[in-house]
């Protein structure tokens, strides 16, 4: 289960066995190797030079003879460094002695500055404050506009005046004092850092509020020009923080570690989503393996809890537990699945599958509508009982869904084995137990972490005393026996990429459970 | 053999997102405010060490502080700045290239450093490793055999290979239909202008003689429709729009048919921003440009709007946008900030895909004609 980045490495490590030590080219060439990396993920050429180097004094100490796989220990190593270098803790606010607190937000234009503003106001009021949100964009057409609307969505109200930005900010602060909040988000607009005019601006608004916190807010898709304009900003008005939007693209992000290299500060948010609740606190260690290519486990299960229907998705597993699971099923699962991006991400999760067909989006796509197409060109008695479908039937849905008979046979066939394999003991227990040295166990674990116990969320599903159930008992104990890891990084393999608007959550008849989590709402 | 990891992957989801969802999280109640005995090496202010602030009650309702006033939006002004020159634009801090060429030049021969050096100039400029490695590589060899010596001929070989890789022979126009209503269709991620490009493209047509029609194809950000709406009556065009939250397509459906029966000559379509990975809001994509290309209309452009500060994962933006609605063209914005938009190189290597407006700024006539030889010659000033 390597990316590319590990895959490179063993490639050149793979040497290292037969010759029992590292020469100096091989270590050069592992570096320029994790140099590139670095530098497609959009990392600044310095930053990465000097990361390089730090990893270089770190691997003359190792001695990588011994292990078993020497790249991936590599790729730990600069993993490890890069955590470090993007971390230390997360960042713990603290409030001003005489309230309001001032938080302002500066950054380039399209940089997420207003939306980040509500998501703000949204977080401080779960931290049971009162914000206020001032809308002092007075450049852009509309954006005014758009702050109010998101200040109701967010329960928080919003001031601003057709003035100027340094009044309105003046005016903000006034206002929040007179109606007694307790805190003030000031969303400033978007400006050039090369802009002398306009910084000088922004220096002024910064002037009469006085805030406790500046936040620079970064597109997580910027290249090289991040340092620059990092630099600029800092300069300017001295920032607190960095606030990383569009994480949910797939960017790599190198320009969050340029922009913590030079800026010295944390990075404070990292948002999520176009919804306001797409936002939290910054996780260095997922950043990181975002940075090498190598996805995250734990972002993607949380991005699949957050856009998963949760009673279908409830449903869908309780059924698959009790060996009820049909096609039906696996139709509506796949909705579920495909607005998590490409199945590249989950496949690369699963052990033993083959190399080509993990992170291939494009065979993905493809495969997958055909899968759906046939499906859908079942009655729904064909998909509960696929043993009714004849040779007519078949030609029937081949011919509905633009395939051949053949291509029917086979989707039937691999689902009633899929069915089987879902059964056997090994299959099932090693992905999600395995002795907890799965990727996928050991997110799982983190995620329902706390001394949560598996077999309660089996329990919780209607399943508690299968016994030796369709399943059959070597499965059920292989997933829920075993001793679970502490909490794991977020590991190697999928690359996140998640909805940003709700669908309506429907649901289907009959609740297997009652609804546990609550539903979500957003916009 | 695909297909049965597809159905397990779908089954593994299935099932890890069950359990995980059916044990009610144990909500670690989230910390605000700290007492100032525990170390916040982070971020403590170094004037403040304070007691946490005591707890505001909340109001019963906040009233509206300020009473909605709209901003004055400007009457529609009559086109008259010039278009600002790319070179003169692009940018204060042009100097990237040419700083390393000054002293690439200083040297007598191109040797080691300078090649570091010229790497480092392209990767800056977010060429980008591949693009980066394949021009240096070439260049390296026609040393090697002698085509070029010295460092003058490298650098003037850079200039021109960079040129080359941009030069479109279909030209920087924008087509249009004869005979249907032209559609223009903006696309791209989010913040990356196109709303501010279709304002300025409107100012363009308008001023050309043509009579366009603005489609407030966002339907999801709030206030967007506002905001295209503030253009419309800047560049004196008239707008289509729906309600928020509705369909899209709809509204450019809408915009087409008006068109046609007011006799506009092109609708210029906006998109709500959204990320290539997000597989429902392509699909959505996919629809509006499919009714937008019914008669009486005719898609005749579908423009990325491009953010130069983006780096590598603008190819593949263009990558999937591309393969999503097909692209016809690039719109660079914000080109007079210091980023230098190099990955619009690769994007046309690799994917053949010109670039044909640039934006310089966030007025309407802050937009001009690519022009691959001022590109490159901003670069290496």
């Amino acid at each position: 289960m390597f990316d590319a980045l590990s895959d490179r490495l063993e490639g050149i490590f793979g040497r290292l066995r037969s010759r029992g030590r590292l020469s100096d080219a091989d270590v050069d060439e592992a570096l320029r190797e994790i140099r590139t990396a670095l530098l497609e993920a959009d990392v600044d050429v310095s930053v990465a030079r000097s990361l390089v180097s730090g990893i270089r004094a770190r691997l003359v100490g190792e001695d990588l003879s011994k292990s078993l796989s020497p790249g991936q220990q590599v790729v730990k190593a600069v993993h490890e460094q890069l955590i470090e270098v993007l971390g230390g803790e997360t960042l713990r606010l603290t409030y001003a002695p005489a309230p309001p607190t001032v938080v302002l937000l500066a950054g380039l234009q399209g940089s997420g500055k207003t939306t980040t503003s509500a998501k703000l106001a949204r977080w401080f009021r779960q931290q049971g404050r009162n914000p206020l949100l001032v809308g002092a964009d007075l450049q852009r057409p509309a954006a005014v506009e758009q702050l109010r609307i998101l200040g109701e969505q967010a329960g928080v109200p919003v001031f601003s005046e057709p003035t100027d930005p340094v009044a309105v900010a003046e005016g903000g602060l006034r206002e929040a004092r007179r109606l007694g909040r307790d805190v003030l988000i000031v969303d400033t607009a978007g400006r050039l850092a090369i802009d002398e005019a306009l910084m000088d601006e922004v220096r002024r608004v910064s002037g009469a509020v006085s805030p406790r916190y500046t936040f620079l807010v970064v597109d997580a898709m910027t290249g090289q020009d991040a340092v620059a304009t990092a630099r600029a900003f800092h300069d300017a008005l001295e920032l607190d923080g960095v606030i990383l939007t569009k994480l949910d693209g797939d960017a790599r992000g190198g320009a969050a570690l340029s922009v913590k290299e030079v800026v010295g500060r944390p990075i404070a948010f990292a948002s999520t989503g176009e919804r306001l609740a797409d936002f939290d606190l910054f996780h260095p260690d997922r950043m990181a393996s975002r940075i090498l290519g190598m996805g995250d486990v734990l972002t993607l299960i949380e991005q699949a809890e957050r856009e998963f229907d949760h009673d279908i998705a409830t449903e869908g597993a309780a059924r698959l537990l009790e060996g009820r699971f049909t096609l039906e099923d696996f139709l509506s699962q796949l909705q579920q699945v495909k607005k998590l991006g490409s199945l590249g991400g989950l496949l690369s999760l699963m052990p033993g599958v083959p190399k080509e067909l993990k992170n291939n989006a494009a065979i993905d796509d493809e495969q997958v509508a055909q899968v759906e197409a046939i499906i859908r060109s079942m009655t729904p008695r064909e998909r509960g009982e696929p043993g009714v479908i004849d040779g007519s039937r078949r030609s029937r849905i081949a011919r509905g869904s633009g395939t051949t008979t053949q291509e029917v046979n086979q989707l039937l066939r691999q689902f009633k084995e899929a069915q089987q394999l879902m059964r056997s003991p090994g299959m099932l227990g090693g992905m999600l137990g395995g002795g907890g040295r799965g990727k996928l166990a050991q997110a799982l674990a983190e995620r329902m972490g706390d001394g949560t116990d598996p077999a309660s969320g089996l329990e919780a599903l209607g399943s508690g005393g299968l016994g030796g159930g369709a399943l059959g008992g070597g499965a059920l104990d292989s997933v829920l026996g075993g001793p679970r890891p502490s909490t794991g990084v977020g590991a190697p393999g999928a690359r996140a990429g998640a909805r940003g608007r709700p669908g309506s959550k429907k649901k289907k008849g009959g609740r297997v459970t009652p609804k546990g989590e609550g539903g979500r709402s957003g916009r | 053999m695909l297909v049965l990891w597809i159905v397990l992957a779908v089954v593994v989801a299935t099932l890890v997102v069950g359990l995980v969802v059916a044990v009610p999280r144990r909500t670690r109640a989230r910390r605000g405010a700290e007492s100032p005995s525990t170390p916040t090496a982070t971020i403590e202010r170094p004037r403040a060490a304070p007691p946490p602030a005591k707890a505001v009650s909340p109001e019963a309702a906040a009233p509206e502080v300020a009473a909605p006033e709209r901003e004055p939006v400007p009457e529609a002004e009559a086109p008259a700045a010039p278009a600002p020159e790319l070179r003169e634009r692009m940018g204060k801090t042009r100097g990237l290239i040419s700083g390393y060429v000054r002293s690439l030049r200083s040297r007598s021969s191109v040797d080691e450093e300078a090649w570091d050096d010229l790497e480092e100039a392209l990767l800056r400029a977010d060429v980008g490793v591949a693009t980066t490695t394949a021009l240096l590589g070439d260049l390296r060899a026609r040393v090697h055999n002698g085509e070029l010596r010295g460092a003058d001929a490298v650098v003037a070989a850079l200039r021109e290979d960079l040129r080359r890789s941009l030069d479109t022979t279909s030209g920087t126009g924008l087509a249009l239909d004869g005979e249907r209503t032209s559609v223009w269709l903006f696309v791209g991620v989010n913040g990356v202008g196109k709303t501010t490009t279709i304002g300025k493209v409107a100012r363009r047509e308008a001023a050309a003689g043509r009579s366009v029609l603005l489609a407030a194809g966002d339907t999801f950000r709030a206030a967007a429709a506002e905001q295209l709406e503030q253009w419309a009556q800047r560049t004196g065009v008239e707008i289509v729009r729906g309600a928020e939250g509705g369909d899209p397509s709809a509204v450019v459906f809408d915009a087409v048919q008006r068109a046609e029966a007011r006799g506009n000559d092109l609708v210029l379509a906006d998109t709500a921003g959204r990320l290539h990975t997000k597989v429902n809001l392509v699909e959505e994509l996919k629809k509006i440009r499919r009714v937008a290309d019914r008669p009486p209309g005719r898609v005749t452009e579908v423009l990325l709007v491009l953010d130069a500060t983006t780096g590598q994962n603008g190819l593949t933006q263009a990558r999937q946008f591309l393969e999503a609605v097909g692209v016809t063209g690039v719109v660079l914005t914000k080109l007079d900030g210091s980023a230098k938009g190099g990955i619009v190189i690769a994007i046309q290597r690799e994917l053949g895909l010109p670039v044909k407006l640039v934006g310089l700024g966030e007025g309407p006539d802050d937009l001009v004609p690519f022009d691959p030889d001022e590109f490159v010659d901003a670069l290496f000033e």
